[in-house]
């Protein structure tokens, strides 16, 4: 039904009633028009004939007539006129030859003795149409005689032409409807076609072909139309691809200096845990120093994992490992011995919850936010894991295509959970942000400043999100929510390719 | 641990070469350095080593290539270091043949447990020899032959072999085998398990794309046999 009604109120149904509501009136008027003429002209010869030969027959038998006529002259007179006609003398004498009806004669009777000259009337008997007319009769020196002509005549020939004139005006007022209507169609279509073709084209660039291009046909409006299409399709290809080109330009060097500041860090790296053991039998300043290095190299080097785990996830190139399904409790458990953590948090982590995940990567997030909690919140921190029933749509960068079409019914939460001061309004919305300081009075944060962003890219590259909250008591809640099945063309399955 | 190992550092960067030197001696190792391919190679062959330390870049021949042609030579064990990371490192280095892998920067620590896991020795375990068919797995000698051949597997390989084979029919999943063999945390990647398992593969198996006796169990992880 909705689809009938939007197809009813589209450009080619509107086309064509307005092409058949032009040609229905203008060959609707010039049907009537020419009706009526063709009408009027065929009736008046039909009238101009039956009264001119009553009108001779009169002027040549009315020198017979004794003046008073008596009954006997008047029938005599009146058989002397052919048709049907009627004489009568004052209100006293009358003769008809031929029978005319005399209440078809009613209304003319009435208006005759008024006045001079022909007067004549059209009625309709039984369905008949006739032509009523009569004239009363002067005398030699203009004076009304009392005599008066009356004459019927059938005019069913002329109105049978007329009709026949009708049926065809009307034939060929609804004749005119086929070509108007195809008109109409051909009109639409050369209207349609371009603009179907820039939808077309439209919907191309809006799906990210920005190569899409028209050809430009003619000069009309719609041609102008088309090229700006393509003018602004151009404009935005050049855009775009400029700013893709900065991007990766950026992002290479981010990933760039990152490796190169890799080979100098393994270095000192490698040598941090002797300066640390060694830090014990240097005096003062050389010890505060050696232990200084040996923290920093740790930190820089911690950030720069970061910095090139984040580069990644802007290149495209990260890719989820899935190993059959992960009990998300027990790993989330595994994350939190392995940093020491167990002890400072209250967890509730069911058994049993499964669900396909990258160990590495929930360990990540795990991981970074727990370690959020513990060094931004304040204790009690709560880590619980849940089964829930939908995974939310994930913002618009998500991972396209790890997660089926259809939105992942089923999904695993982990919350982690605070009762610190909670996200303010300000720092809210950027919490995810890269280097966001949620406190800008302090120079540098503790961590390396991508956790959070990190955690997120992780989480969406499962097809899950990260939902960050105030909690009703106080405190604040990072729920990370992941689909429980992923598809499987992501597993590697070498022994199988080999 | 006080065994002393004798690592072969093959290393192109002198900073890293000097820094790795120090911590690994620190741990209680004999380290001997090279900082290219070749010299590495040709150190290995007067004198044997324990263990090599490969960085995958290097100047001339690459570590991909020294570690093909360490493993052509012999079983040592193969410890590659990777500088990016990237899959693309580490899949041909385990194909290469090396027994695990580092990302740079690696801490001491790390890399220490990452050499003893390595050496490790198979425990000796009291079963008499037994035989799958034609194979036949000694845990008393930590010797495997197959069709009365001694078959050279390194130490990674041969662990893995004893833990599949320890219950034939059992399937096992690649973070047990990872902390088994590897003594990985639950972190660890499974993509060594399945190098290692093809270069097991190569090695007893008839037809190494019909495995016989390490058999993949898809979606789980491998079991061997039952034969």
């Amino acid at each position: 039904m909705k689809g009938i009604l939007a197809w009813l109120g589209g450009l080619r149904p509107r086309l064509v009633v307005a092409f058949v509501l032009v040609a229905l009136a203008s060959s609707a008027v010039a049907g009537a028009v020419s009706y009526r003429v063709a009408r009027d002209a065929l009736l008046a010869d039909a009238q101009n004939t039956a009264m001119a030969r009553t009108l001779n027959e009169v002027n040549a038998a009315l020198p017979t007539l004794p003046y008073p006529p008596n009954q006997t002259a008047l029938d005599a007179f009146a058989r002397s006129l052919s048709g049907n006609v009627l004489v009568t003398y004052g209100d006293t004498l009358q003769a008809r030859s031929g029978g005319p009806a005399p209440d078809a004669l009613a209304g003319l009777r009435r208006d005759v003795p008024q006045h001079d000259g022909l007067r004549y009337q059209r009625v309709v008997v039984d369905g008949v149409p006739w032509l009523a007319y009569g004239s009363r009769i002067a005398t030699t020196d203009g004076r009304p005689s009392g005599l008066e002509v009356y004459g019927l005549a059938d005019l069913s020939g002329p109105q049978h032409s007329i009709d026949e004139l009708a049926r065809t005006t009307l034939q060929f007022t609804l004749l005119s409807l086929i070509p108007a209507i195809a008109l109409a169609l051909l009109a639409a279509r050369g209207v349609l076609r371009p603009v179907r073709g820039l939808r077309e084209a439209a919907r191309r660039l809006a799906a990210g072909e920005l190569d899409t291009r028209l050809r430009v046909r003619g000069s009309d409006e719609l041609a102008e139309l088309v090229s700006t299409f393509n003018d602004t399709a151009e404009a935005l290809e050049r855009n775009v691809n400029r700013l893709r080109r900065m991007e990766s330009d950026a992002r290479r060097f981010v990933a760039d200096v990152s490796h190169e500041l890799r080979t100098p860090l393994a270095a000192m790296v490698a040598v941090t845990d002797t300066l640390d053991e060694e830090a014990g039998g240097l005096s003062g300043d050389a010890a505060t120093a050696a232990r200084l290095i040996s923290s920093e190299t740790r930190k820089l080097a911690t950030l720069v994992e970061n910095l090139i785990e984040i580069s990644r996830f802007d290149a495209g190139g990260a890719e989820l490992r899935l190993d059959g399904p992960v009990d998300i409790g027990a790993a989330v458990s595994a994350t939190l011995a392995a940093r020491g953590w167990t002890d400072r948090i209250d967890t509730d982590l069911p058994q049993g919850i499964m669900a396909d995940v990258d160990r590495r990567r929930l360990d990540i997030i795990v991981a970074n936010l727990v370690g959020n909690a513990l060094s931004h919140g304040a204790p009690p921190v709560t880590v619980t894991a849940t089964r829930v029933r939908s995974v939310p749509e994930a913002t618009a960068e998500s991972a396209a295509g790890t997660v089926a079409a259809s939105r992942v019914a089923e999904g695993v939460a982990v919350t982690v959970a605070d009762r610190g001061p909670g996200l303010s309004p300000e720092v809210g919305p950027h919490v995810f942000d890269r280097f966001y300081k949620a406190d800008t009075a302090r120079g540098r944060s503790e961590g390396s400043g991508l956790g959070l962003a990190i955690a997120l890219e992780n989480a969406r590259l499962h097809g899950g999100v990260i939902e960050a909250c105030n909690r009703a008591g106080g405190g604040a809640e990072f729920r990370l929510i992941l689909p429980r099945y992923q598809q499987r063309h992501q597993q590697p399955a070498r022994e199988g390719a080999r | 641990m006080c065994t002393v190992h004798k690592v072969l550092l093959i290393e192109d960067d002198a900073a890293v070469r000097d820094g790795l030197e120090v911590a690994l001696r620190r741990q209680g190792h004999e380290v001997r350095a090279a900082s290219t391919g070749e010299d590495g190679l040709a150190q290995l062959r007067s004198s044997p080593c324990d263990l090599v330390l490969l960085d995958l870049m290097l100047p001339g021949i690459d570590g991909f290539e020294v570690c093909r042609r360490i493993r052509a030579a012999g079983s040592v064990p193969i410890i590659m270091f990777t500088a990016r990371g990237d899959d693309l490192d580490v899949v041909g280095g385990l194909e290469a043949g090396a027994d695990d892998y580092v990302v740079k920067p690696v801490e001491p620590r790390v890399l220490d447990a990452r050499i003893r896991a390595v050496l490790r020795r198979a425990d000796r375990e009291p079963q008499e020899r037994r035989s799958h068919g034609d194979l036949v797995i000694d845990r008393a000698a930590l010797t495997v032959a197959k069709a009365g051949q001694p078959v050279a597997l390194t130490p990674t390989e041969l662990r893995t072999l004893l833990e599949l084979s320890r219950s034939p029919g059992r399937v096992l999943n690649r973070q047990q085998l990872l902390q088994a063999v590897w003594g990985h945390d639950h972190l660890g990647d499974s993509r060594l398990v399945d190098a290692c398992v093809q270069r097991l593969r190569a090695k007893i198996e008839d037809n190494p794309s019909a495995p016989v006796y390490v058999q993949t169990v898809r979606g789980f992880g491998y079991r061997f046999g039952p034969v």
